[in-house]
């Protein structure tokens, strides 16, 4: 049979999963797949999903891995709800995630694999390739591994070299039925394994194979199109979360004219920023690598003292440890960031799985009354702009900012417009200068003269603790004459910032930290909505959900719901009219990964009866559950 | 800048405006006393040191120096001051630690700091108990010490800081004591001017709750055979009289006394350079409750690459190799496409 024969369906979307053991290479397949639908000119989302050990024992179900694509000729939010082509590498790839196939969707197995053990280990009494289970889909029995074998034959690779190739079969295959281009997957085996000639040239032979075997087969009669994607004119890449969030900061780093020091603790899922980050010491980059996450945090602060960009970045865990460190940050003034990327809790929770559980974390979780401003990121690479925007913050006001992003954004992937450096944001930071005999501008306020520098009356003495206009402190380096001066936990006088215990200076104090933070509204723009501005429903969201919400919002509208979608970039202190907002709905809804944290804070604060819809199961919202969720609430 | 123009500093210079609060009587008022003393002989600038401590009495030391300084919290000192030399190792940065501070809360911290070498000062005041929360017993209390918390003594195991400093890889460790005050200047000196970390433990006497924890060492009529000074390259003599000795014997140190057909070609010399650390390790186990004088002095001064240093020769080599970092290469890096 010949490939023209072949029909060709056009698809707006389509969504595709790749699954099997951890060892398969899954993540690998999903990652190729997506590169190349972006570089096709779709946009796309993605959804990686991978067990928490490392290598589970083989064929097991705690083993699997997966990595799901969602790929668009328009705008797209989210990786997808359900699934319309699966690849089940094996038995316990197939049961763990058959249920998210669609109905008539297009399953991929390999044949070799579905034998007695792995069916055993997958808890398969029968063979469901053969005993009609799977009937509803277009099932496609392929023996990828012993085409993939034969299609490496006279390469001199064993068995267990020649198996390895198996994913680049799988991926061959797909990209034959959504029409991919092989090509930036070619160039990626030779980046990759050309050190290894005959590794590289197995894995191109096996890609090709699969490739050809969709093209040749019989039981492959059509072949599907996803159209280029209308995104806004410009130059795009794919980018995912966690490497967003490390361009972003080497970005802010540049642009204030700092050296960059992060100080971190390995942890799943934040850690792809500390490596990220630490092949980038050209930019003047210090990674630290801290003995704990309690030194990472720590080192931070001083980083933050000797007058650099410091950031430490952790999960729920690792935030956790760091809380007494935050309350020095937050006690000492000093402009730093703190990224949380967030995973399933409590304790060590649900290591490589999503949720939002640490807002009470990043809001209130400290000793005293020690607030500290809150952002979060929306989309992965939403990440990059949420790192320059905590980092004006930062430095605007003297205080240490909390960043949250989450598992599912952190490694998931999108097109990202590339920015231009010359036109991003810039941070101006300015350090008092030296103190010579009492001569100079010790805290450079503009109601100072030159015999009273800071218009405080005291000539020749740096005051480590007087404001300006925001309540910020100034940002005094070691190195400078003349400001040489003495910070830490205890409590402090106002001005002088000499340890003092009086009750008044101490309620004072408390009160001028929460001031400052406060402030910060003003410099941060009102909440917007997406639809109508009073109606029968607002949907309230903030971090990793806003694709599910936004898209399951647009659906209603669509439906003609008045329904609108506020998704919160800043939670602490949040924009100056969300009060008047929510109260401008006749319901608020607020779905969230997590048992109702904003919820109850919206409540707390406007005194508003908001909705919860809640959900900790260590995955993202599907944009069903929300549409029902909407319609149950404006029939 | 003309260092003709550099003003001559004395110890008032780095005297900061702040009271001192320590319990009269503290042995921390001499060690504060000789550091004033010894900072205006180093010829650093006032504006280029930085004192970090962590909590408890003596971690209260920052506030009383004219330099800049942080008091940060319980034992995190160590981690603090490696973030503030990686950035910045042009800064002369001190640590100020407790027994209780540095190994008990912090002992992470201290032991990665040691082992990484920056060039970092870490003074531990070592007073054997916890002063500032009132007298509970600390991880240098002898066993059966009775404190607030131990009513019927202490039953773990005391730790010895130099030994821990030596078993982190210490390229420097000295120790001495609050009341001899020329030696404690010496020691301090020789700590600024080591390159790397070098870690000094002070024998302190915290006179309200633990009162005369080193008598033993401190007692004029004893310290001579209850303490002996280490000098590179010298023999280990001590007694009132100078006319006793350390030996070795296979791995083990004895006392003899020097005549009687022993001189001092016999006994151990010490040798601070030594690159094995075994010798330093076998001085710092030398106990007064084994009946042996415990060694002051500089146990070890070796040269080892500085953390500090080689973090950011790497950023140099990566400029060198990579050129400056490009902000758009970088986001024009990899796979791109145009949407028209
Ligand atoms: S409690 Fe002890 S160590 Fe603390 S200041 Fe008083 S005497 Fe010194």
């Amino acid at each position: 049979m010949l490939a023209t024969e072949k029909e060709i369906n056009v698809l707006e979307e389509a969504t595709v999963r790749f699954c099997g053991d951890s060892g398969d290479g899954m993540q690998l397949a999903g990652t190729q797949f997506t590169n190349t639908s972006a570089l096709q000119g779709n946009d796309i989302a993605t959804f990686p999903d991978f067990p928490a050990e490392i290598r589970a024992p083989r064929g097991t179900k705690a083993g699997v891995s997966g990595f799901q694509i969602h790929f668009s000729s328009r705008e797209i939010f989210t990786p997808g709800d359900t699934v319309d082509a699966l690849v089940a590498m094996n038995p316990a790839a197939l049961a763990t995630n058959l249920s998210d196939l669609r109905d008539g969707g297009i399953l991929i197995c390999d044949d070799a694999e579905f034998e007695k053990k792995g069916l055993e280990q997958a808890g398969y009494k029968t063979n469901p390739l053969e005993d009609g289970s799977l009937s509803k889909f277009k099932l496609h029995r392929v023996n990828i591994t012993k085409l993939t074998r034969l299609s490496v034959e006279g390469l001199g690779l064993g068995t267990k070299e020649a198996d390895r190739c198996r994913n680049f079969f799988a991926m061959g295959l797909v990209f034959w039925l959504y029409d991919r281009s092989l090509e930036p997957t070619l160039r990626f085996i030779t980046d990759k394994f050309g050190k290894r000639p005959e590794v590289a040239q197995a894995n191109e032979r096996a890609l090709k194979a699969g490739y050809n075997y969709g093209e040749t087969v019989e039981g492959m009669s059509t072949q599907y199109q996803v159209q280029k994607a209308v995104l806004k004119p410009g130059k795009y890449r794919n980018i995912m979360g966690n490497q967003a969030t490390a361009y972003g900061l080497i970005a802010a780093a540049r642009l204030s004219k700092k050296r960059l020091f992060m100080g971190a603790y390995p942890i799943t899922p934040a850690s792809d920023v500390l490596h990220e980050l630490s092949v980038f010491k050209h930019f003047d980059v210090l990674t630290f690598q801290a003995e704990d996450e309690i030194a990472a945090m720590t080192a931070t602060i001083g980083a933050a003292f000797a007058g650099e960009f410091a950031v430490t970045a952790s999960s729920g865990p690792g935030i956790a440890l760091k809380g007494e460190g935050m309350g020095l940050a937050v006690m000492t003034e000093l402009p730093m960031l703190i990224i949380n990327v967030q995973r399933g809790g409590p304790s060590t929770g649900l290591p490589t799985k999503t949720e939002q559980a640490d807002l009470f974390q990043a809001v209130l979780g400290r000793n005293g009354e020690c607030p500290m401003p809150v952002i979060a990121a929306r989309s992965p690479g939403d990440c990059f702009d949420s790192v320059l925007e905590a980092w004006r913050i930062a430095v605007e006001y003297m205080t240490p900012v909390m960043l949250l992003t989450d598992g599912y954004i952190a490694n998931g992937s999108e097109p990202w417009p590339i920015p231009k450096a010359a036109e991003l944001p810039r941070v101006t930071v300015t350090h008092p200068g030296p103190l010579v005999n009492g001569n100079g501008h010790a805290n450079g306020h503009a109601n100072g003269s030159a015999d009273d520098p800071d218009g405080y009356g005291e000539k020749s003495k740096f005051l480590p603790y007087l404001r300006d206009q925001k309540l910020a402190r100034p940002w005094a380096v070691p190195g400078t004459v003349g400001l040489e001066h003495r910070i830490g936990g205890l409590e402090k006088q106002d001005i002088t910032g000499n340890v003092n215990y009086e009750a008044e200076n101490h309620q004072h104090m408390v009160n001028t930290r929460a001031q400052k933070v406060a402030n910060v509204a003003d410099s941060i723009p009102l909440q917007e909505v997406n639809g109508p501005t009073s109606g029968d429903l607002l949907v309230v969201s903030w971090g990793g959900t806003y694709g599910a919400c936004a898209t399951a919002v647009q659906k209603a509208q669509s439906a003609g719901k008045a329904v609108a979608h506020a998704h919160l970039r800043y939670l602490n202190p949040f924009p100056k009219n969300l009060g008047d907002l929510l109260k401008s709905y006749k319901k608020v809804l607020v779905p969230e990964l997590n048992m109702g944290q904003l919820n109850l804070l919206l409540r707390g604060k406007y005194l508003v009866d908001c909705i919860g819809y809640n959900k900790v199961q260590g995955k993202p919202f599907s944009v069903g559950e929300l549409v029902s969720k909407i319609y149950e609430l404006v029939g | 800048m003309s260092t003709a123009a550099l003003p001559v500093l004395t110890a008032a210079d780095f005297a900061s405006d702040q009271d001192v609060r320590w319990c009269p009587g503290c042995g921390d008022y001499s060690i504060l006393a000789q550091m004033k003393k010894v900072m205006p002989t180093l010829g650093v600038p006032r504006e280029k040191v930085v004192f970090v401590s962590g909590i408890g009495c003596s971690s209260r030391f920052p506030y009383y120096m004219n330099t800049y300084g942080i008091h940060s919290i319980h034992g995190r000192a160590p981690a603090v001051a490696t973030g503030i030399k990686t950035c910045r190792p042009d800064l002369q940065v001190w640590v100020i630690t407790g027994d209780g501070d540095g190994l008990s809360i912090g002992g992470n911290h201290l032991m990665h700091a040691i082992r990484r070498n920056m060039d970092l000062n870490i003074v531990l005041f070592n007073n054997r108990i916890y002063g500032l929360t009132k007298g509970q017993y600390s991880p240098t209390s002898p066993l059966g010490q009775r404190t607030k918390s131990t009513p019927m003594g202490v039953i773990d195991n005391p730790l010895h800081p130099l030994s821990i400093a030596i078993g982190a890889e210490a390229t420097f460790v000295a120790r001495s004591i609050d009341t001899h005050i020329q030696h404690l200047g010496m020691v301090l000196k020789r700590a600024a001017e080591h390159e790397g970390t070098a870690f000094i433990e002070v024998y302190q006497n915290c006179n309200v709750f633990n009162d005369g924890a080193w008598d033993y060492a401190t007692d004029r009529a004893m310290k001579a055979e209850t303490t002996i000074e280490l000098e590179h390259g010298k023999p280990l003599i001590f007694g009132k009289n100078k006319d006793k000795g350390i030996r070795l014997n296979g791995m083990e140190p004895e006392i003899v006394e020097l005549g009687k057909g022993i001189t001092e070609d016999d006994l151990l010399f010490h040798d601070e350079k030594c690159a094995e650390p075994s010798l330093a390790y076998l001085l710092s186990r030398m106990r007064y409750e084994d009946g042996f004088p415990e060694p002051i002095g500089v146990f070890r001064s070796v040269q080892a690459p500085l953390y500090d240093k080689l973090m950011n020769e790497q950023i140099e080599l990566a400029i060198q190799q990579k050129g400056p970092g490009d902000l758009d290469k970088l986001f024009n890096a990899g796979d791109t496409w145009v949407v028209e």
